[in-house]
């Protein structure tokens, strides 16, 4: 960094300090994330609702809530009344704490899928675009013959032949968004891979890696969050998915996908409490989520 | 237009070569790409399943069992050589038998994707119009509250999982006002109507998540066309507002939403795992579902690889289209 007092002021410089000035002021007067964030409605809005189903996640157990799991097959498949709010499923398990009960898994399972893929992706696609050619080329082909195929019946495939469990859910949803957000982040990196920065680091004799991670890495990093953000919305609509297909989140979870499979057929019956609290649930986390990751695309974007 | 004849002749000659040039780079990608995916779909039937005469005989069967039904299969093989087996009988449209249902597979694929092609078409003609009228719409209206409504609804239907709005459906349309029947499947002799009668509510799902995504692109496809100079000219020329936006802004507005549509037939297959196991209906998502939960492998390997086609080829087909509604390609006016 040189000092600007070896240098003569430029002609002019009193308008010169004042457009700087101008300048600085304008930098200071734009609102961190945090704050854009806390004005968007639509952050906001989504924020509340996911805030909501975290608490039930984190304390839905110990409110004093009936049992989520207490099995009572003398009152079973009972409509919403005053002792069971939503009713009872057909083992008599009082619906209200179970569909409280349900953010549990699914708001562990998602996330943490989200977390490994978008670590993955990250990695492939800062590779590709750093190193361009023939790594580039090759991995860019191979991400776009498994991007072929629809995520549900990817995962399904895999967790076939794996077994399901919480932990293999989590490594195929996060093995299968690494394409996707590899994809994404590789775009970012092309277009910051031949900025000066870039150049300067490596005339610096920096090694690849250091300059992936710590001169790239910082600049994508938005991308990597809207990125992040979207995906968390489809991990949760496929760990959903996948445990009304029985391929996901296993009994006897109160999940809310699991609690849908295993009641839509009493439906025909009559028996609506058993699934529609369950679907409300869903529909309002996901979306809730794409609402936050609306809300950070937009502020991102300005 | 007023350029000399030989001129435009060339240029426009030139413009095709470009666009047979650019249609034969693309077909050779898909191509490759299909290749590679029959690489990773076999070499994912190699490694998920383990031992594939355990994995058929169970736990108890004797090894020589076993040994004798891995020969027999072929699995005791070099992995070249059964690699190369399999390709050869790919190509010649032999993908296996099946171990559940002890036939060849591929017939049951064809007919599962015909079925499965009924319901995917009724859903994309549903939605197609629906999602260029609701974007368009929103695009004119741009700013006004109607826009916000018709993105927060494209929105929320997009994300929410098929299965909870085809329950929520079920039970609306089929258990509260007994409007529409709740399973998919028809009567083989079954007339149209009675077909479309079926077929509707398993749509529906599909058209909720779709309808946001072509929404969205015809809102910021007919955006841009409104902002554009050729529009400004167009109104600035006295055109009524009613021909400038059906002669200059939907043709330009509307050539992405359609590639983008296209493009969304292969998402669309992921979405039929669920509602055709809901409504039992008896196309390729339900059919892979099947396989999955018995583990019969080569229905599933076959599955997943047609379904890896039908996206490839309607990606190849998105790109073309777009190609071909390339103003540029049409004029001959290249960069």
């Amino acid at each position: 960094m040189t000092t600007p007092a070896k240098f003569d002021p430029p002609a002019g410089g009193e308008a010169h300090a004042a457009a700087l000035a101008i300048a600085e002021a304008e930098w200071a007067a734009t609102p961190g994330l945090g704050a854009t964030l806390l004005h968007s409605g639509t952050f906001m809005t989504g924020a509340a609702i996911v805030s909501f189903w975290v608490l039930c996640a984190l304390i839905g157990t110990h409110v004093g809530l009936q049992d989520p799991y207490a099995l009572d097959l003398l009152n079973a498949v009972l409509p919403p009344s005053a002792t069971h709010w939503f009713g009872t499923d057909q083992l008599g398990r009082d619906v209200f704490a179970r569909v409280i009960a349900g953010a549990r898994d699914i708001l562990t399972i998602a996330p943490l899928a989200t977390l490994l893929g978008t670590a993955a992706g990250t990695a492939l696609g800062l590779a590709a675009g750093y190193f361009e050619g023939l790594l580039d080329a090759v991995l860019g082909r191979i991400l776009e013959a498994l991007l072929a195929l629809p995520l549900v019946i990817l995962a399904l495939g895999a967790l076939a032949a794996l077994g399901a469990s919480n932990a293999t859910v989590i490594v195929v949803i996060g093995l299968t968004f690494a394409p996707i957000t590899a994809r994404t982040v590789r775009a970012a990196v092309l277009a910051e891979r031949h900025l000066d920065y870039v150049s300067a680091a490596q005339l610096r004799g920096e090694p690849a890696w250091s300059i992936m991670g710590s001169e790239i890495l910082p600049n994508v990093l938005p991308s990597i969050i809207v990125e992040a953000t979207v995906r968390l919305g489809y991990a949760i609509f496929t760990v959903a998915t996948l445990s009304f297909l029985g391929f996901g989140i296993q009994p006897p979870s109160p999940d809310w996908g699991l609690a849908m499979a295993d009641h839509y057929t009493l439906m025909a019956g009559g028996a609506w409490w058993t699934v529609a609290f369950d679907a409300l649930a869903i529909a309002s986390l996901v979306v809730g989520v794409n609402l936050m990751a609306d809300g950070v695309q937009e502020a991102l974007d300005r | 237009m007023s350029a000399p004849a030989p001129c435009a002749k060339r240029r426009h000659a030139h413009a095709i070569l470009w666009g047979v040039r650019l249609t034969a780079k693309r077909t050779v990608w898909s191509l490759l790409t299909l290749w590679l995916l029959s690489a990773i779909v076999f070499a994912g039937g190699q490694w998920l399943p383990g031992d594939i005469g355990r994995a058929m005989l169970g736990p108890l069967a004797d090894a020589s069992a076993v040994a004798a039904l891995n020969h027999q299969l072929g699995a005791d093989q070099p992995l070249l050589e059964q690699y190369a087996n399999w390709l050869a009988n790919l190509l010649r449209g032999d993908l296996g038998i099946s171990y559940a249902y002890r036939t060849p597979v591929a017939p049951v694929i064809g007919a599962a994707l015909l079925h499965s092609l009924k319901l995917g078409a009724l859903a994309f003609a549903i939605v197609v119009p629906l999602g260029i009228a609701g974007g368009v719409y929103a695009a004119l209206h741009a700013g006004r509250p109607l826009d916000r409504l018709v993105s927060v609804i494209g929105l929320s239907a997009a994300v929410v999982p098929e299965f909870v709005s085809a329950i929520l459906l079920i039970l609306v349309f089929g258990v509260w006002l007994r409007w529409l029947p709740i399973e998919a499947q028809f009567a083989p002799d079954a007339n149209i109507a009675t077909q479309l009668q079926h077929l509707v509510l398993p749509a529906l799902p599909l058209v909720f998540v779709f309808f946001g995504y072509i929404a969205r692109m015809a809102r910021t496809g007919t955006v841009a066309a409104l902002d554009a100079d050729y529009t400004r000219t167009a109104i600035l020329k006295g055109l009524p507002r009613r021909t400038v936006i059906l002669r200059h802004v939907l043709p330009n507005a509307l050539a992405p939403t359609i590639a983008v549509a296209t493009t969304q037939i292969g998402y669309m297959i992921g979405g039929l795992v669920v509602v055709e196991t809901l409504f039992h209906y008896d196309g390729i998502g339900s059919l892979i579902y099947h396989a999955a939960q018995s583990k019969d492998f080569p229905m599933l390997e076959a599955g997943v690889l047609a379904i890896g086609m039908v996206y490839t080829v309607a990606n190849l087909c998105a790109d073309l289209l777009m190609l071909a509604l390339n103003p540029r390609l049409r004029t001959g006016a290249l960069p």
